[in-house]
């Protein structure tokens, strides 16, 4: 017997018994959809990660910041200078492997006011124009401060969209775009001028659901205020576009002419760094720029562990961590399911096949081999839970609106055709492992026996 | 060399400690062409030896000879092989597969040694003429009746062109009208050159075949040619040559 009558048996037999079979394959298109729809919100998550990770600057972002003095150096606390430019210029001299660096100066605390307003912004330091690049910004409005301006020390600044909302107002809640350039602001009551505004960022998902609110808005004029995109559902990577657009920044030599004058000795401001990004040239690269920059960071700071470096990789690595707990549950409690599926399979085989002991007899009386029979009812259960799989890949399409749905997320699930492969190439190996059991029962049957069954 | 050899086959039951010789030490040759009815009371083995001809079953002791293939020995897969090509079967109570239709259930010896579809149906509607229901074919077997469903079952042991067709009380379970037709279609497929061993515990029934061997506690009574023993047509059976 060849292979298409098999399956043209099978086929019948499972056509013959429709609710049953249904019933039957009812384990496997939950275990199959589930699989996908939970690998799709993995993906989904994943996605949002690395689009925050990116727009924090990408992996090849490292941050040096002061550190605790190691115990072993305590004696030498009083010969520490921290971070400081020479850091920079030492870098800029002998690390050929980090392509770019920006020093970072912070104060706290900020205030910035305009009018009657105040704004407490996350992320304002001094720093050079090059934090532009270092950090992913875009510039929409004016420009950023050059080297001029940080020669001069000129009081002007480039804002994120946050402060512009909290100082002059949202599109959103004034109906129009506002272009703050030209604008002067008070930083903790100095005057500075707005030379440039960065872009509004924001995940793919806010956007997608901005663009949809806005539609809706065009659309029905009336129900204007039911869709309000600032006040959607936030949640995982989306604080990082929310402090990214909270920034603001000023030249360096202003930061520390300007505001650092009170802390520095022999009235010098103070000239510690709260810290120093660098880029390093290629991701490759990275364990090796790393140590070319702790090399010259030990001899710009004597010889004084009182640095150290932050990575992403930190970060990226808490993220998999995450994605990989949530592919674990969700792979564990889709896995459950397919099993619990396979074992109403072999189950419904098993009855089935005590049904047709007489078939069988009957079949192998006249010259069915046990192989024979072994693939008839082997195909069967190939079958019942092909077709499950087919229906679970449908059903998981459904699953996933579904979920998104009931519960809105930052990130889009995404079915990825490797998931549609996996669920389904799994629910053609739980056909084949739950039916051998009754395959083998059935072809091991003596045909005088099964011919005597009543 | 006879076309089936059966020497000193025993076939022997354990029940509880007790031994049960269902066939004991039969000898027994039956040649290409023959007509041979096999009669005995209940019990008395017809039905075990039936199934050790017919290579369902296999004895405890003793050989078996197949058209020249040594059958005591064989393997499964070679068994499976034996009763789809060389053997027919004809069985009390049809046994034909109630979800398929006449033609299907007729189709089936071939589907297992692998004939194209086309081939299959057209041998199959030629066993269907052969046993006069071509019209019926795309019936299922529950719409037939017995007589009918006999006839189906012969239609399949001979599709596959046997050696020999073996029939176990193939009028057992028909009314004494259908089962004489029944025995004209063996006469007449006899008479065509097929062989043809046939169990009965009817001694009417058993007076029509050329042959006739008597068992009685697994053992060979009698071995009569009935029309040496001048026993030749005193059935009550009509057979119409
Ligand atoms: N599987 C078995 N286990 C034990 N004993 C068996 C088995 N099969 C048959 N027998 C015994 O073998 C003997 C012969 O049985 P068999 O079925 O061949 O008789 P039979 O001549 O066909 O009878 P009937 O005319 O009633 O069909 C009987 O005594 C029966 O009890
Ligand atoms: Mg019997």
């Amino acid at each position: 017997m060849n292979l298409w009558n098999a399956i043209t048996i099978g086929f019948k037999e499972i056509y013959a018994n429709k609710f049953r079979s249904l019933l039957t394959m009812m384990g496997i298109i939950l275990g199959v959809s589930s699989l996908v729809a939970m690998s799709a919100l993995v993906k989904g998550m994943e996605n949002g990660m690395k689009e925050a990770l990116v727009a924090i600057g990408g992996l090849e972002k490292v941050r040096i910041e002061e550190e605790d003095i190691p115990a072993w150096q305590q004696h030498l606390a009083d010969q520490a200078v921290g971070c400081t430019m020479n850091d920079v210029y030492g870098l800029q001299q002998s690390a050929p492997l980090v392509k770019l660096i920006t020093p970072e100066m912070r104060m706290r605390p900020v205030l910035l006011s305009k009018g009657g307003r105040n704004f407490t912004p996350w992320n304002l330091m001094g720093t050079w124009p090059s934090a532009l690049e270092m950090n992913e910004h875009v510039v929409q409005y004016g420009r950023m401060f050059n080297d001029l301006d940080n020669e001069f020390s000129r009081n002007v600044c480039v804002i994120g969209s946050s402060t512009r909302d909290a100082l002059f107002g949202s599109p959103e809640k004034t109906g129009r775009e506002i272009n703050p350039v030209g604008e002067s602001i008070l930083i903790n009551h100095q005057p500075f001028k707005i030379i440039g505004m960065f872009q509004h960022y924001e995940s793919e998902q806010d956007r997608k659901m901005r663009a949809q609110a806005e539609l809706l808005n065009q659309q029905g004029g009336t129900n204007k205020s039911k869709v309000n995109p600032s006040s959607a559902n936030r949640r995982g990577s989306s604080y990082v576009f929310e402090l990214k657009n909270s920034t603001v920044y000023m030249p360096m030599n202003t930061m520390w002419i300007k505001f650092k004058a009170g802390g520095g000795t022999n009235g010098v401001p103070d000239p510690r760094l709260s810290g120093v990004s660098v880029k390093v040239r290629s991701i490759e690269l990275f364990e090796l720029a790393l140590q070319q920059a702790r090399n010259v960071l030990m001899s710009t700071h004597k010889g004084i562990e009182d640095f150290t470096f932050r990575t992403q990789e930190n970060w990226s690595e808490s993220i998999s961590a995450s994605i990989k707990n949530a592919r674990m549950s969700g792979g564990i409690i889709s896995a459950i399911s397919l099993l619990v599926g396979g074992i109403g399979i072999m189950n419904i085989m098993l009855a089935s096949i005590t049904e047709r002991v007489r078939e069988i007899g009957i079949r192998k009386a006249i010259g069915a081999t046990f192989f024979d029979v072994f693939v008839q009812i082997l195909v069967e259960s190939v079958v019942i839970a092909l077709i499950g799989g087919l229906a679970g890949l449908f059903t998981s399409n459904l699953l996933v609106k579904l979920l998104v749905v009931i519960s809105p997320t930052d990130n889009t699930p995404v079915i990825t055709f490797e998931s549609m492969l996996m669920a389904f190439g799994s629910s053609v190996a739980i056909g084949i492992i739950a039916g051998f059991i009754p395959a083998l029962k059935a072809a091991r049957l003596n045909p005088i026996q099964a011919l005597r069954y009543e | 060399m006879a076309l089936v050899e059966l020497r000193n086959v025993s076939k022997i039951y354990h029940l509880g400690g007790e031994e049960i010789r269902a066939l004991d030490d039969v000898t027994l040759d039956i040649d290409a062409g023959e007509f041979i009815s096999i009669i005995g009371p209940s019990g008395s083995g017809k039905s075990t030896l039936m199934h050790i001809l017919g290579c369902l079953d296999s004895p405890s002791k003793g050989t078996i000879t197949l058209d020249g293939t040594m059958i005591h020995n064989a393997s499964a897969r070679q068994l499976a092989s034996i009763r789809n090509q060389k053997i027919g079967f004809v069985f009390q109570f049809f046994n034909l597969l109630p979800k398929l239709n006449v033609l299907q259930n007729v189709e089936l010896p071939m589907i297992y040694s692998g004939i194209s579809g086309k081939e299959r149906k057209e041998r199959a509607m030629a066993a269907l003429k052969l046993v006069d229901l071509e019209n019926r074919s795309k019936h299922r077997p529950m719409q037939l009746s017995g007589g009918q469903q006999q006839r189906v079952a012969i239609a399949r042991a001979l599709v596959n062109s046997p050696k020999i067709v073996f029939a176990d009380e193939p009028t057992g379970n028909l009314d004494s009208h259908t089962g004489e037709a029944i025995l004209n279609l063996f006469y007449k497929l006899s008479k065509e050159g097929r062989t043809i061993a046939l169990v009965t515990h009817d001694p009417e029934i058993a007076a029509v075949t050329p042959r006739r061997i008597e068992i009685r506690d697994g053992k060979i009574a009698k071995n009569v040619d009935n029309k040496l023993a001048g026993l030749g047509g005193t059935s009550k059976f009509v057979i119409k040559e």
